[in-house]
């Protein structure tokens, strides 16, 4: 039977859930939907989108290295995210002392790891010399390959992910909201930072098993950004990160089933499409003048007092 | 060596990439917007394989899709500035990279669909265009693409030239700048569409995923040995030029290495080692 969508939401919905490989996928698009929700959650709120982005790339040097190598390139992918993020963690500190390094040369640290890791890939790969059969899948998604064992893969490290999370959640916002105040009481920032991109790597390689390497960040970034713009509550926006990461996963792999295209096509395209959307009701409200928008104003500026 | 003419070539093209990358990258460190740098590299991958999809010329599709994304990102990035202008530092930053992150992301996403369309017509091409485009062959430039390159990358050098006491001015104090009559979101978007520039031409010599590094390496080892800004510019730009030579020269003498791992390792080690010299200055000192 060939795909076909019918005008029949429900009987689509039913088609879909037919096949073993198909659950599969949902339902790891719905795990790596959760962790990379709350991972990129975190990531926002902290503003390490290009931290995130290089870990994401890693996939690329797993792969190839795991290829040379003769092991899965799931464990590749996992090594190389670890690794990456324990470099990257180093490069905040490079300049050594208490004083950061300015956000344009942390930045320029993280692109050395970045490219380093890309051409040592590379470099693998033509040391490698076979064709990597599944490199396009590898880098731009798919939802043919979720085996049973793959699953519970995602599984696992999905729940160490959260777990690992959970457990740092309260000392790490303190130290992302204001690292000053927190480092002077005894929070252990750098510390919290770096177990933070741990983290943040193992739930990229498990979400680029499912929308591919260069396309991580529609998961990761996506319904985290569009969140936080439409509510400033953690809470709150925490569980709308999870909630839209589902729907986007959900929209992206079903439509790819009916279609020829690969998921991440559209997967990328329905993350794109839920932030445009969210920040066009984040601009309608703040312009309109909700309860909450008006509240600072009704305070008197500092020059009317002093009038 | 110097008798091969693809090695002559691919030093003549890789010369004046070099030192545009390198001298584009110094501000890029000093503007913190190395992240713009990198998605613009991604973004050259779909704008290449849209052409080679449409049936025109890869580069058509390179200059257009860089120097576009480039004019968004500056764009959106003012967008998301004004938005929280109250909030300023590091929020502020943090959503221009968090719409970076979205738009090569939907970008990448279009690339996969060109991949596929192209695929279908062409059988066993769109790999190779695809493998080209990511990871660049400055082995295989004919003469007439070097000395393009090479004319591209001295144009956008004297570009940079051209606007950069100004762009120095407006990075380093904004508001002051804008007070004196400077117009820095005008500044702001020529030195995006500079950067697009740039990228594109990089892209082909050295590859959209490792452009970044003759971007990012030889302008954090400059700012972190050289504080004065025209000695940083041509620290920066020196070091890329020797990067990229140093490069071609090893592929040269070792062939199973790929010309691009080569430069992107020479950059990395140089770097690394300015930055070792100035630890160890600064323990004796």
């Amino acid at each position: 039977m060939s795909p076909h969508l019918g005008p029949n939401v429900a009987q689509d919905v039913s088609e879909l859930v037919e096949y073993h490989f198909m659950v599969n996928a949902l339902l790891a698009g719905a795990i790596v939907a959760v962790t990379a929700g709350v991972a990129g959650w975190l990531m926002v709120l902290r503003a390490e989108a290009f931290a995130g982005h290089t870990l994401s790339v890693m996939a690329f040097p797993g792969a190839s290295a795991a290829a040379l190598a003769g092991i899965p390139a799931a464990w590749g992918y996992y090594a190389a995210c670890a690794l990456a993020a324990l470099a990257i963690g180093r490069t905040g500190s490079l300049r050594g002392g208490r004083t950061p390094a300015p956000r344009g040369e942390a930045a320029a640290g993280i692109a050395l790891v970045q490219a380093a890791a890309l051409a040592a890939g590379f470099l693998f790969l033509s040391l490698y010399g076979g064709v990597l059969g599944d490199l396009e899948s590898d880098l731009f998604g798919t939802f043919l390959g979720v085996s049973d064992e793959r699953l519970i893969t995602l599984l696992v490290v999905g729940a160490a992910v959260l777990a690992v999370l959970a457990a740092i959640a309260r000392p790490l916002v303190f130290a992302s909201v204001d690292p000053d105040v927190a480092a002077a009481h005894g929070v252990r920032v750098r510390a919290l930072g770096s177990v933070f991109l741990l983290a943040l790597g193992l739930a990229v390689a498990a979400a680029s098993q499912v929308t591919g390497a260069l396309l991580v960040f529609s998961l990761l970034v996506g319904p985290a950004a569009s969140a936080q713009a439409l509510t400033s509550r953690p809470l709150a926006s925490l569980v709308l990160t999870v909630a839209l990461g589902l729907i986007v996963a959900w929209v992206g792999l079903g439509v790819s089933y009916f279609s020829t295209y690969p998921a991440g096509f559209f997967i990328a395209t329905a993350s794109c499409l839920v932030y445009v959307l969210a920040r066009l009701l984040a601009g309608l409200r703040s312009r309109r003048g909700g309860p909450r928008a008006r509240l600072p104003a009704a305070e008197p500026a500092p020059g009317e007092v002093l009038a | 060596m110097l008798s091969q003419e693809f090695m002559r070539n691919a030093l003549l093209a890789g010369t004046f990439v070099a030192l545009a990358c390198g001298a584009c990258g110094w501000f890029l460190v000093l503007r913190a917007q190395v992240f713009a740098g990198d998605a613009l590299g991604h973004v050259a991958f779909p704008g290449a394989l849209a052409a080679a999809a449409a049936g025109i010329d890869e580069r058509v599709g390179l200059f257009a899709a860089t120097v576009l994304v480039a004019i968004a990102i500056g764009l959106l990035g003012r967008d998301a500035l004004a938005g929280r202008a109250g909030a300023g530092g590091a929020g502020a930053r943090g959503s221009e990279d968090t719409a970076i992150g979205i738009a090569f992301t939907f970008v990448l996403g279009l690339g996969v669909l060109f991949l596929t369309l192209f695929s279908r017509g062409s059988g066993g091409a769109a790999g190779v265009q695809a493998a080209r485009t990511l990871f660049g062959s400055i082995f295989g430039l004919s003469a007439g693409q070097a000395r393009l390159a090479a004319a591209i990358g001295a144009a956008a050098t004297l570009a940079l030239a051209a606007i950069a006491r100004p762009l120095l001015f407006a990075t380093v104090t904004p508001g002051v700048a804008r007070a004196l009559g400077v117009r820095t979101r005008v500044l702001d978007l020529a030195f995006l569409a500079l950067l697009g520039v740039v990228v594109a031409e990089a892209a082909q010599a050295v590859g959209a995923l490792l452009l970044l590094v003759l971007l990012a390496a030889p302008a954090l080892a400059a700012h972190r040995l050289v504080a004065r800004p025209l000695a940083g510019v041509c620290a920066a730009a020196a070091l890329a030029v020797a990067s990229t030579w140093a490069g071609l020269v090893l592929a040269y003498a070792v062939p199973s290495l790929p010309p691009s791992t080569a430069i992107v390792g020479a950059a990395v080690l140089a770097s690394s080692l300015a930055l070792g010299c100035r630890g160890l200055a600064a323990m004796l000192a």
